[in-house]
């Protein structure tokens, strides 16, 4: 057809590009937030040996020495300090992040960022300070 | 200090081809040139075939939002020096459908807009002769953040959650609804509240914080999100115990 | 030909368009009301405006004193009645924008704050930090998608109206998305397409601001009135030209010379004092500081840099507190495009084009010479800023006069009967020319950047602060001579879909129109009054020329102008005075 097309025979044709299903490595920033949101299994994973724990603990002093024997094994050994590095991981970013969802007001005025995420590590330092000297004490 | 960048930009002319394509210009490099700048040398230039949107290169209305190197950026705002030695890729928006070269439609965001109520909602309008409504400057502080949104779209671009579902309402429009809400002036906050807890409404964001990242004006979408979201589970909360409540 | 019908049609959609489009659904709300704008209506350039809006509400304030001000900054070419009532009604818009949520910064009880602001005696200038514009905009903008009965056409771009029977009755406007050619039918067609500073090369001005409706409604047969009038504000970056506000000047900022010396005590206008005085030195009218730098530049004492001369604009003294409350754009700005942070260093600033003062001929009621059509904001002419606007009369005019022509026209619809259709066959003559000598051309030479650039170079040249009759007659025949190669310009781009190069060359054309009128107007105004400055005619002559100046097109391109005298009712002229 050599001539050109006339306006009322034309229609718009849009593109939308599929978002593959590696979006989450083509950024840093996604990856961080996905390895972020992955701790969630981790906490599970904690919260799991701790019921557990509880079992063993209910079952008598056989089975506590039995459960605290695997944890030593060199398998759970690892996965446990992997599990802790990204409960560390999970419990740094929340309370960096804390301060975006909790808007707190003095006297009309905002509180400023840091002192919300100092408290949190402040609160954290504290109670772990407390949990550690129980422990070490006794 | 180089003399010539290459700028290597997408094309879609959908007249005669059905996907994205991209073309490479050699332009000159000025260190006091933002990309725009650039863009505007192509298309007077080198190839007028080019269509991106534009306006008030100051930063302040929205229009040139734009992919620079993956990451979304205005282009009035952003100098070709911060990219040596190139090429430099220039991409429209993520997640809107493309309607030419780096032109996106922005249809969805306008209607989401519209959706969250933007407006003064009073249960009883004063008229305007019996004088303003009073407000102190600490009020206005509390909404003033979310109220500096130039529409640049460009949080839309960075979430991925938008990407893939896109009926989320997304961070730019909950964070207008969020401004009239702590609007001392509005009393409308419970009817935000049906559409914004909506399946497609805050509950949707998982906290990338990546909106909050690439805006321009500090608007803060993701605070403003979550922030929300525990007004809104509050509220939740209260309606359990408390069935007889009014608000 | 796809036919869109509605009651009453609003041309651009800005704070004026936005504000006349909800008069029209408050008033009439049985009408069908519609905004066209050929970008979406946030990105509209009030957007930019940035130092505030001025209304009396403050007890040691009063609506003559901003009549008086605002007449005598106008040089006495204001229309009296016209301000009158646009003092009178600007109070209760403001407040009825506030009432709609617009940020406006308060004290500490409460009550709108105001600021000084340029040439006015007493301060009344309501403000938003220093994005009132912005802070407007997007509040009209929200609240409009309130009404049901309002319409959007967003990226529609207009190229033509429709006049039957003497009557103006729609648009034909492109469909930027896809390209193709519509109808918009109306009973009363508003215009509120902003100013025309892109026909100069430096300017504060948007991209967007091409004069499209002054050049339709030119086109249609109504007149431009007071082109001649551009105003240059003093405070611009240069090489960008982004505008830093005179509210930097009203909280206290000095202009100094290379010497670091405040050199406007040079020229009547006051002596300078550390806190800044009202209607004196940095506070003066714009018109006036914009012509003591031309004064600068010739004695020698101003820097010269890379991209002509400039003066600093010394904020340093305001202190980082007052600036990041009150000044936060300006800091931003300065930050990101010329790299200085005003709390530490001064600003390099030199005038630059700002507002057109002159525009489509209207009355107090925003109704042209043209039946049906209406014009508000920037784009019309009511005139209330006669021959140099103060600094936030706009933001406040564009919402007493939106709101006006919005109510004009609509009462003007409610009593039409249903269009001709007729009408269709003039747009799709509209389609053809648009196809023929545009977009399926073949074989022109011209380019539009080359006949932007000499558009750009003869305005600048011809049109600038100080003008005189040898360069203006010039440039009359050679804006004429670009009016003639545009028709041989050959475009890269022949597609339909999103075709930013076809909108792009019809803004020229528009451009084109609208600077031949001001050169002519120009031209014939022989005297010198507020911003027009002629070095061969340096008085103010109100016995020849206390008139608004009328261009009409002729066939052949150019423009006759008639002369319109000033109805003074209680403000007899007298001399401008500042700084005593």
């Amino acid at each position: 057809m050599s001539a050109p097309p006339r306006y009322t025979l034309y229609h718009p044709r849009w593109y939308r590009r599929r978002v593959s299903v590696w979006w989450w490595l083509q950024n840093r920033s996604y990856t961080w937030f996905v390895l972020r949101e992955l701790t969630s299994v981790f906490v599970a994973f904690f919260a799991v040996v701790y019921l557990w724990q509880l079992r063993a603990l209910g079952q008598g002093p056989e089975a506590y020495e039995l459960f605290l024997a695997r944890l030593r094994t060199p398998p759970f050994l690892a996965l446990n300090t992997v599990a802790f590095l990204f409960v560390l991981f999970h419990a740094i970013t929340w309370f960096n992040l804390t301060p975006k969802a909790m808007v707190v007001r003095l006297r009309g005025k905002r509180v400023p960022d840091w002192v919300i995420v100092g408290s949190n590590y402040a609160a954290w330092l504290v109670l772990s300070g407390a949990v550690a000297f129980m422990l070490l004490r006794g | 200090m180089p003399s010539t960048v290459a700028l290597t930009v997408s094309r879609y002319r959908p007249e005669r081809e059905s996907e994205p394509t991209s073309q490479t210009y050699e332009i000159p490099f000025r260190k006091d040139w933002v990309v725009l700048d650039a863009l505007n040398h192509v298309k007077d230039h080198l190839d007028g075939s080019l269509s991106f949107r534009w306006s008030c290169r100051m930063g302040v209305c929205g229009s040139c939002g734009m992919k620079v190197n993956g990451t979304p950026k205005l282009t009035c705002a952003t100098f070709l020096s911060e990219y040596p030695p190139g090429p430099i890729r220039i991409e429209p928006l993520d997640y809107f459908p493309v309607v030419r070269d780096l032109v996106v439609d922005l249809t969805d965001f306008v209607r989401k807009l519209q959706q969250v109520k933007p407006w003064i909602i009073r249960k009883e309008e004063r008229p305007p002769g019996e004088g303003e409504y009073l407000q102190t400057p600490d009020q206005l502080d509390t909404y003033k953040q979310f109220s500096m949104c130039i529409n640049c779209m460009l949080c839309y671009s960075a979430c991925p959650i938008y990407g893939l579902e896109p009926s989320f309402i997304g961070p730019a429009a909950i964070a207008l609804a969020q401004r009239y809400n702590m609007d001392s002036r509005d009393q409308g906050a419970t009817e935000r509240l049906k559409i914004l807890s909506e399946h497609d409404g805050i509950w949707q964001c998982t906290f990338v914080g990546e909106c909050t990242k690439v805006c321009p004006k500090h608007v803060d979408p993701a605070g403003a999100i979550q922030q929300y979201k525990l007004t809104a589970a509050t509220h939740w909360v209260r309606s359990l115990l408390l069935p007889w409540g009014s608000r | 030909m796809d036919l869109f019908t509605c009651d009453v049609l609003v041309v651009g959609g800005g704070g004026a368009g936005l504000r006349a489009a909800i008069a029209v659904a408050e008033t009439h709300p049985s009408l069908r009301v519609a905004v066209i704008s050929k970008v979406y209506p946030m990105r509209s350039h009030t957007v930019s405006a940035e130092g505030g809006a001025a209304a009396v509400i403050k007890a040691n304030d009063s609506l003559d004193e901003h009549a008086y001000d605002t007449i005598s900054g106008g040089d006495w070419l204001c229309d009296q009645a016209a301000v009158e009532a646009f003092v009178r009604e600007a109070p209760e818009e403001m407040l009825r924008l506030e009432h709609w949520g617009c940020p406006w910064n308060r004290e500490p009880d409460g009550h709108i704050a105001v600021r000084p602001f340029g040439g006015m005696k007493i301060e009344r200038t309501w403000f938003a930090a220093d994005k009132t514009g912005f802070h407007l905009l997007h509040t009209l903008f929200q609240t409009t998608l309130k009404y049901d009965a309002i319409q959007r056409y967003d990226e529609f771009f207009v190229t033509k109206l429709l006049v039957d029977s003497g009557r103006c009755q729609g648009v034909v406007a492109i469909e930027l998305s896809s390209g193709q050619v519509r109808a918009i039918i109306a009973k009363a067609v508003i215009l509120c397409t902003g100013g025309c500073g892109k026909v100069f090369p430096f300017t504060t001005n948007a991209n967007i601001k091409n004069g499209d409706g002054m050049a339709l409604a030119y086109r249609a047969g109504a007149p431009l009135k007071d082109m001649e009038f551009v105003q240059y504000h003093p405070t611009g970056l240069p090489f960008t030209g982004i505008l830093i506000t005179e509210a930097a000047r009203a909280e206290g900022g000095w202009l100094l010379n290379k010497d670091g010396y405040r050199y406007l005590q040079d020229y009547d206008l006051g002596q300078p004092t550390p806190k800044p005085v009202l209607r004196s030195m940095e506070l003066g009218p714009r018109d006036r500081l914009s012509q003591c730098f031309v004064k600068e530049q010739e004695k020698g004492r101003t820097f010269e840099g890379p991209y002509g001369h400039y003066v600093h604009l010394d904020i340093r003294h305001l202190g980082e507190k007052l600036i990041d409350k009150k000044l936060p754009f300006v800091r931003e700005l300065c930050l990101k495009y010329v790299g200085i942070d005003p709390v530490r260093e001064m600003i390099p600033v030199r005038p630059v084009v700002h507002y057109m003062m002159g525009g489509i001929h209207t009355d107090i009621y925003g109704a042209t010479p043209l039946p049906g059509l209406y014009a508000a904001g920037e784009a019309a002419c009511v005139s209330i800023n006669g021959a140099n606007r103060l600094g936030s009369n706009s933001l406040t005019e564009i919402l007493v006069f939106g709101a006006r022509a919005g109510k004009a026209a609509g009462a003007f619809a409610a009593e039409q009967a249903e269009a001709n259709p007729s009408l269709v066959t003039q747009a799709l003559d509209e389609q053809r020319r648009l196809e023929e000598s545009l977009l399926h051309k073949s074989g022109g030479k011209e380019r539009i950047a080359t006949l932007r650039t000499e558009m750009h170079r003869i305005m600048e040249e011809s049109a600038g602060i100080y003008r005189t009759e040898t360069v203006l007659k010039e440039a009359v025949g050679k804006v004429k001579q670009l009016q003639e190669r545009f028709g041989d310009l050959s475009l890269d781009d022949n597609s339909y879909t999103f075709n930013t190069e076809l909108t792009a060359a019809l803004e020229l054309s528009y451009m084109l129109d609208v600077a031949q009128t001001i050169v002519q107007s120009a031209l014939e105004r022989r005297e010198s009054r507020g911003s027009h400055q002629r070095t061969d005619y340096p008085q103010r002559d109100d016995e020849r020329f206390l008139a608004n100046s009328l261009a009409y097109r002729v066939e052949d391109g150019s423009s006759r102008i008639e002369y319109l005298p000033v109805t003074i009712t209680r403000w007899p002229p007298g001399k401008r005075v500042y700084g005593r």
